[in-house]
């Protein structure tokens, strides 16, 4: 009887859940490393057949190839490696110039979209929609051959004499350059601006420990305008000249210069992204309590500092996360400047290509860049993100 | 019920986990289309890019689409263009219909990874052939157009040699050897420059045309197709100078000796055609040629084999595209001739190596 009774009571393992559910997490994780070993496998046999080995030797090679702009020293017989560098570095710059852009103008259209004067409001929708709905790569082109090639001609540039040019060539604007000496009126002025920064932190927190005024502003405002001074005696009083451009042959040269592409890329990205960032500002500032703003009126704060104390610290919270994805975006956007001639990473990556013959090789080495600069990004943003969201006690 | 079916899944999922993970099972795009083993003289691959477009019954070619002459719409949106037309005589060899083509437009800069994965059959987008191209990007087939590099300029800019364009700002397609030829150009000279690089053609000419820069250079036939489409041609000349060799090629993938061969010969085909005064037009009369050779050629009854059986090709194979398209001279002109489509180019170099020029093709035998 005994016999007879255990096998029926045990559970066979096919109809075992715990069984089961064991066996199937090994046989679908079986499954998909299966599935990309042989994605992988087949990825490397390929590459191997067709004489497109994955090594990167030829970044070593002279690129041969010229880049007009370039923050480092570079000409055509440096390596690809070097070339890569420069773009990534015009990457850099062009997107950095154009977060703080965006970053300056989708704050202020966004505060405008709540404006209560109707005219101001519809302004700022006009602006957000119409950037919103138009593609980023249309745009650049409008900006590009639409209006800066179409500004006049070197000769006949836009003047105000000695100060700016502009023509379809660039902006060409006086731009101080430092001379003899110039490096000692530098290191002061660094050690102004680090000992004003200083100044003001220590100051801030001794007002806020003590409840004392003490004028941290003012303070720091006098460091920052005297440590420089002095430099600026004890250098020989000319540590700096100003530099203007001339126009020698086709092109002006010295002063600062800023291209038609660059410039076109620049505006373009920066103008786009702040119709979203615009939108983000305006939905953060509207997640605010209606009761926090009452409540700051109801204390005697002015519109400005209910604005700046109580709206902007609470809204912070809920634009940080959005906001750090519309930066992604206009640093990956930078990518359309292939079409309008600025070249960056990805530009000069496609020309790598094309000389070097290594399609998958530069294209791993694009991606895994963007992929640095992206994680880098969000890693800082989410630093502070995690300062101004709320401190649970 | 579910337990039935949680078997037959699971079962389902080891067997194409066994499937994915033997080693037989990768595929090499290669082998795919070869089922029957290839004979061992013969390495993988032979053979496999002409079963798969007669599978697939078109040639696709990587082309221009934006380069008036060479590869660009007509006004019907049909391809049309002097590289366009070795594409068309391929696939009247090898489908015995010219409009059985499949044109990709592509980029200069993707001409290389298009060959390398072997994205299309061939590639005919004014193309030169270099060395290290050859070594790294496909098999180069016979060169179709003898090109320099050379410069563009206003004629109001009064710049006639290389040591007036000292400084100038220099418009010019990234990807090219043209980008390549022009700094070493400059910089074996001396001279310093300014370039702006874009990666549509189409936008190199209309930042040069704005005039964003002093001087535009690519091959001298493409500154010809470019400036003919200008507003004020005019106002525009093309320098006599020349700085590079550009042997404009056709290109096929690494990989299938068969489909390399197939396409020299299609275009050794055109060149001895018009050697032998065989038309488009006159293609059926040349079949009872006096010349044997001829006759060969255009595969009439009972001649020589010219190579085709090996080729996979029919015996008239070339007579269709010559029917198709015209021998080489016939799609010169009909571009560049002097009532050319397009514009007017002097034959030059690309003239029959009787007339002076260097077209000269192997005999079809």
């Amino acid at each position: 009887m005994l016999r007879a009774e255990q096998p029926s009571r045990k559970i066979p393992i096919w109809r075992d859940e715990r069984a089961l559910k064991v066996v199937a997490q090994v046989i679908s994780s079986l499954a998909i490393l299966g599935l990309l070993y042989w994605l992988i496998d087949n990825f490397l046999v390929i590459t191997q057949q067709r004489g497109m080995p994955l090594t990167y030797g030829f970044l070593k090679e002279a690129a041969g190839f010229p880049i007009k702009e370039s923050f480092i020293p570079y000409d055509s017989t440096m390596s690809f490696g070097r070339a890569v560098l420069v773009g990534l570095i015009n990457t850099l710059v062009v997107s950095a110039g154009g977060i703080l852009f965006a970053t300056l103008l989708g704050f202020i259209i966004g505060l405008m979209r709540l404006s209560s004067n109707w005219l101001i409001s519809r302004i700022a929708l006009a602006y957000i929609e119409f950037h919103r709905n138009i593609p980023l790569l249309v745009l650049l082109f409008l900006w590009y051959f639409g209006i800066f090639t179409k500004l006049p001609g070197v000769q006949q540039s836009i003047t105000i004499p000695e100060i700016l040019y502009i023509n379809q060539r660039g902006f060409y604007l006086i731009w101080p350059r430092l001379v003899e000496g110039g490096m000692i009126f530098l290191a002061f002025s660094l050690t102004g601006v680090i000992l004003a920064v200083i100044a003001w932190v220590v100051l801030r927190h001794i007002r806020e420990v003590r409840g004392k005024e003490t004028y941290f502003g003012r303070v720091s405002l006098a460091i920052l305008v005297l440590v420089p001074l002095m430099g600026w005696f004890i250098s020989g009083s000319h540590p700096v000249q100003l530099d203007v451009p001339i126009l020698q042959g086709y092109n002006f040269q010295g002063g600062l210069r800023l291209t038609t592409e660059f410039t076109a890329l620049l505006i373009g990205l920066a103008m786009y992204t702040s119709a979203f960032i615009a939108e983000v500002i305006r939905s953060g500032i509207q997640a605010v309590n209606k009761g926090q703003i009452e409540a700051a009126k109801a204390v005697g704060l002015n519109s400005t500092q209910v604005l700046m104390l109580i709206i902007i610290p609470q809204a912070m919270r809920v634009i940080i996360p959005p906001l750090i994805s519309q930066y992604l975006n206009l640093t990956k956007n930078s990518s359309l400047a292939l079409a309008i001639g600025y070249q960056e990473l990805f530009a000069i990556g496609k020309v790598t290509i094309n000389q070097a013959g290594r399609a998958i090789p530069v294209f791993i080495l694009i991606m895994a860049t963007y992929l640095i600069i992206s994680l880098i990004t969000s890693l800082i943003l989410n630093i502070y993100n995690k300062r101004v969201q709320f401190i649970e006690r | 019920m579910s337990r039935k079916f949680f078997l037959v899944l699971s079962g389902l999922i080891i067997i194409s986990l066994l499937a994915a993970c033997s080693p037989q099972a990768t595929p090499t795009p290669a082998a795919q289309n070869t089922s029957a083993p290839p004979a061992p003289s013969k390495p993988t691959g032979y053979g496999a890019t002409l079963a798969a477009i007669q599978a697939r019954g078109k040639v696709v070619c990587g082309v221009h689409t934006e380069l008036l002459g060479f590869g660009y719409l007509d006004e019907n949106g049909r391809n049309m263009g002097f590289d366009i037309d070795f594409c068309r005589a391929v696939a009247a060899a090898v489908l015995g219909d010219p409009e059985a083509i499949e044109a990709v437009p592509i980029t200069a800069a993707d001409r290389g990874p298009v060959l390398q994965t072997g994205e299309v059959d061939m590639v005919t987008r004014n193309m030169t052939w270099t060395s290290k191209r050859d070594a790294e990007w496909g098999n180069f087939t016979w060169i179709t157009f003898y090109d320099g590099q050379g410069f563009l300029v206003p004629k109001a800019s009064g710049i006639n040699t290389l040591e007036d364009m000292n400084g100038a700002t220099v418009c010019v397609t990234t990807g090219t050897t043209t980008e390549k030829n022009l700094a070493t150009a400059f910089s074996d000279a001396g001279l310093t420059y300014e370039a702006v690089t874009f990666e549509e053609t189409s936008a190199v000419y209309s930042a040069y045309e704005e005039g964003r820069c002093d001087v535009a250079t690519s091959d001298k036939s493409q500154l010809a197709a470019v400036r003919a489409g200008f507003q004020n041609p005019d106002d525009h000349a093309i320098l006599p100078m020349t700085i590079s060799k550009e042997p404009l090629t056709p290109a096929v993938p690494t990989g299938d000796d068969q489909w390399l061969d197939i396409v020299k010969t299609v275009i050794w085909g055109l060149i001895n055609a018009e050697e032998y005064g065989i038309t488009s037009a006159n293609v059926e009369q040349m079949k009872s040629s006096e010349n044997a050779d001829v006759r060969a050629m255009l595969g009439a009854e009972g001649e020589a084999d010219w190579g085709y059986t090996t080729l996979g090709l029919k015996a008239d194979a070339l007579a269709k595209a010559i029917a198709a398209v015209g021998n080489y001279g016939e799609i010169y002109d009909r571009y560049f001739g002097p009532s050319g489509i397009a514009f007017t180019l002097d034959r030059g170099l690309n003239n029959l190596w009787t007339d002076g020029g260097l077209m000269y093709a192997p005999p079809i035998k």
